[in-house]
């Protein structure tokens, strides 16, 4: 079985987000990571290709050159194949063109099945997979936390309101992962020792016949028009008194001050 | 000069940051509090390829540098120096005798399973009148037919309790001094053989320190660790590797004083405002990170002299001389730091307190360093 997954590269969650002079966000300094949604379906790929004894687990991701490192993270953890498509100073790209780019990339690729995270923590858009899907023509089921394979066919399990929904597909098919669907592993040190050994294969936009315009600012049907940081928290306040004394300022200054209540 | 980490190395230290953040540090308290040796951590430690890391694949290992190996010990340090001490202690002291003296069929008999954690592995050097002066050992060996026989004992010997062999040293000709001693391979399980009662330490309480005996311990001469009357050279070889590791144990501990010290000095409020707005404070958090940021360089020096087949002895020394020093000076800030609370078990700092002052006694006291440098510059 060809298991590709499409893996983004993020910032690590950890990272205080700054933004620069242009408005933009501030990369210097910044620790980039696989997409924590990412991680489950790398998992999830791999646990898949253990349990059939034999595949091959595929990674693709479309980003900067810095992107490499997410895709040998994902080689470390046992991944036989990266798929990198660079696209280095391509500007103002959005879910739209972003999926066009991936669609493209995956003619290269042979797969049986596809996996994804089901959004990255950056932008949280939760599009480009199944937009993906729409362009491949396959079917897609995304927010899943349980993923079964049978005879050219797929039982996934997706999380919906209040409950679960059970899905039976045909494959090929996109699958988007949710957390819960396998924790990711820790790579071993023989798997990192091993990433740097792995065949990698680089595109670049032209390499895929396509137009830096078309996917890039021109093509892009949303545009990011600015961006704010969140207003900083204030502090708390802490009512001193007997607890009873207390409770009946806090009260108060809920329903004067906060007005909450 | 290129300061920056390879590919491998900063992949190894996320991963091995993240193993000692979300698996290793939860237990570390527990772990100190009831002196439990960490049997499941180790295992774990194994399947990630840890225990066998700077060893060539051939013999069970993963290919791993020095660097690679020095982020490994300050990493799980940082989070359990118990857990540090145990894997530095197998690596430096029980799998590094093998690999550097160690016949071909020894390597693959005794290397090989030490380095896929199947086992730990132990050295025994250290005697009851055999501590900073090693030629003082007793323990000895006598040759009969084929076989050698061994009486005598070790103490303090880290991990010798879960190890599958150790490696001691025993006097083989006393008339020769130090080039009369040669080192032996005991398995585990050889008839008079015995491993004594766990030490009662003050910190490092989760790590295994015990006694050896060895009551006409027979040994086939195959079991002889390389060339006879060896022991000596061997030994000293052996530790100058371990300084790295101790130097690099140390740091781990020292950066988690740091981290513990910053994080309470900001949350912590008096006189109105958190303490980490005094300068008395400030200086003392300002010279652990530069300590610690030194310390870090040292140790990466000399474990880069070492994969590149350089002299390293000297380096060694001074960074496991600084590492633990500063280490052990970190921990004293930090407690000072905490105040009240440093005294309290509530708080690890109180641990590192304890768990650090090993470091300037294991594998050579410090002063016993600066012997090893005053003799390195010529004294």
């Amino acid at each position: 079985m060809k298991i590709l997954v499409l893996m983004k590269q993020t910032f690590d969650t950890e990272t205080k987000i700054s933004l620069d002079a242009n408005g933009k966000i501030d990369e210097a300094g910044v620790n980039f990571v696989v997409n924590p949604y990412c991680e489950f379906a790398v998992e999830e790929a791999l646990r898949i290709k253990e349990r059939l004894g034999a595949g091959e687990v595929t990674v693709l991701s479309v980003g900067p050159e810095r992107a490499e490192t997410s895709i040998r993270q994902c080689l470390a953890m046992g991944a036989d194949k990266g798929v990198l498509v660079n696209t280095g100073g391509l500007e103002g790209g959005d879910e739209f063109t972003t999926a066009q780019i991936v669609a493209k990339a995956i003619e290269k690729v042979e797969y049986d099945i596809i996996l994804a995270g089901f959004q990255a923590v950056d932008d949280g858009s939760a599009q480009v997979a199944p937009r993906v899907a729409e362009l491949l023509g396959i079917p897609q089921v995304t927010v899943i936390t349980k993923l079964e394979l049978e005879d050219g066919k797929a039982i996934a399990t997706r999380e919906i309101d209040d409950g679960v929904e059970i899905i039976e597909v045909a494959l090929p098919a996109i699958f988007t992962a949710q957390q819960g669907l396998a924790e990711p592993r820790y790579p071993s040190m023989k798997g990192i020792m091993q990433a740097k050994k792995k065949p990698m294969e680089r595109y670049s936009l032209a390499d895929l016949g396509l137009d830096a315009g078309l996917v890039g600012t021109d093509g892009a049907k949303v545009k990011i028009v600015e961006l704010s940081l969140p207003t900083p928290r204030k502090g708390g306040k802490i009512v001193e008194g007997e607890p009873a004394e207390a409770a009946q300022k806090v009260v108060q200054l809920l329903r004067s001050e906060a007005k909450v209540i | 000069m290129n300061f920056e980490l390879t590919e491998e190395q900063a992949m190894l230290r996320n991963m091995v940051k993240e193993f000692a953040d979300e698996v290793i540090a939860p237990r570390a308290g527990e772990i100190d509090r009831t002196g439990e040796f960490p049997v499941d951590i180790v295992k774990k430690l194994a399947e990630l390829d840890l225990l066998g890391l700077p060893f060539p694949e051939k013999y069970g290992g993963a290919g791993g540098d020095t660097v690679s190996y020095a982020i490994a010990v300050e990493e799980i340090s940082r989070a359990c120096a118990s857990t540090g001490i145990t894997y530095a202690a197998h690596i430096s002291l029980g799998c590094s005798p093998f690999y550097l003296f160690g016949t071909e069929e020894q390597k693959q008999k005794y290397l090989v399973p030490l380095a896929k954690g199947e086992y730990m592995g132990a050295f025994g050097l250290t005697e009851p009148n055999a501590g900073s002066d090693a030629g003082g050992t007793q323990t000895h060996a006598v040759q009969d037919g084929d076989e050698w026989v061994i009486n005598g004992s070790k103490i303090f010997i880290t991990n010798a309790g879960y190890a599958g062999t150790v490696v001691i040293t025993a006097v083989t000709d006393k008339s020769k001094g130090t080039c009369g001693i040669t080192n032996f391979i005991i398995p585990r399980g050889t008839p008079g053989f015995t491993v004594g009662k766990e030490f009662d330490k003050m910190g490092l309480r989760g790590s295994n320190t015990v006694p050896l005996y060895f009551d006409n311990v027979r040994v086939p001469k195959e079991n002889i660790l390389g060339t006879p009357g060896q022991g000596f050279k061997q030994f000293l070889e052996v530790l100058d590797g371990g300084r790295i590791s101790i130097g690099a144990m140390s740091l781990g501990i020292a950066q988690a004083c740091l981290d513990a010290s910053l994080q309470y000095a900001r949350e912590r409020k008096q006189f109105g405002q958190s303490i980490s707005k005094f300068q008395a404070i400030q200086f003392k958090l300002a010279d652990m990170a530069m300590h610690i940021e030194l310390a870090r360089l040292m140790i990466w020096k000399a474990a880069w002299l070492k994969d590149n087949k350089k002299n390293f002895s000297k380096e060694a020394a001074y960074a496991k001389l600084f590492a633990s020093e500063i280490a052990a000076k970190a921990a004293t800030e930090a407690v000072q730091i905490h105040g009240g609370y440093g005294y309290m078990k509530e708080y690890p700092v109180e641990r590192f307190y304890r768990d650090v002052k090993l470091c300037e006694i294991g594998e050579g006291t410090s002063e016993v360093q600066r012997i090893v440098i005053a003799r390195l510059l010529g004294c």
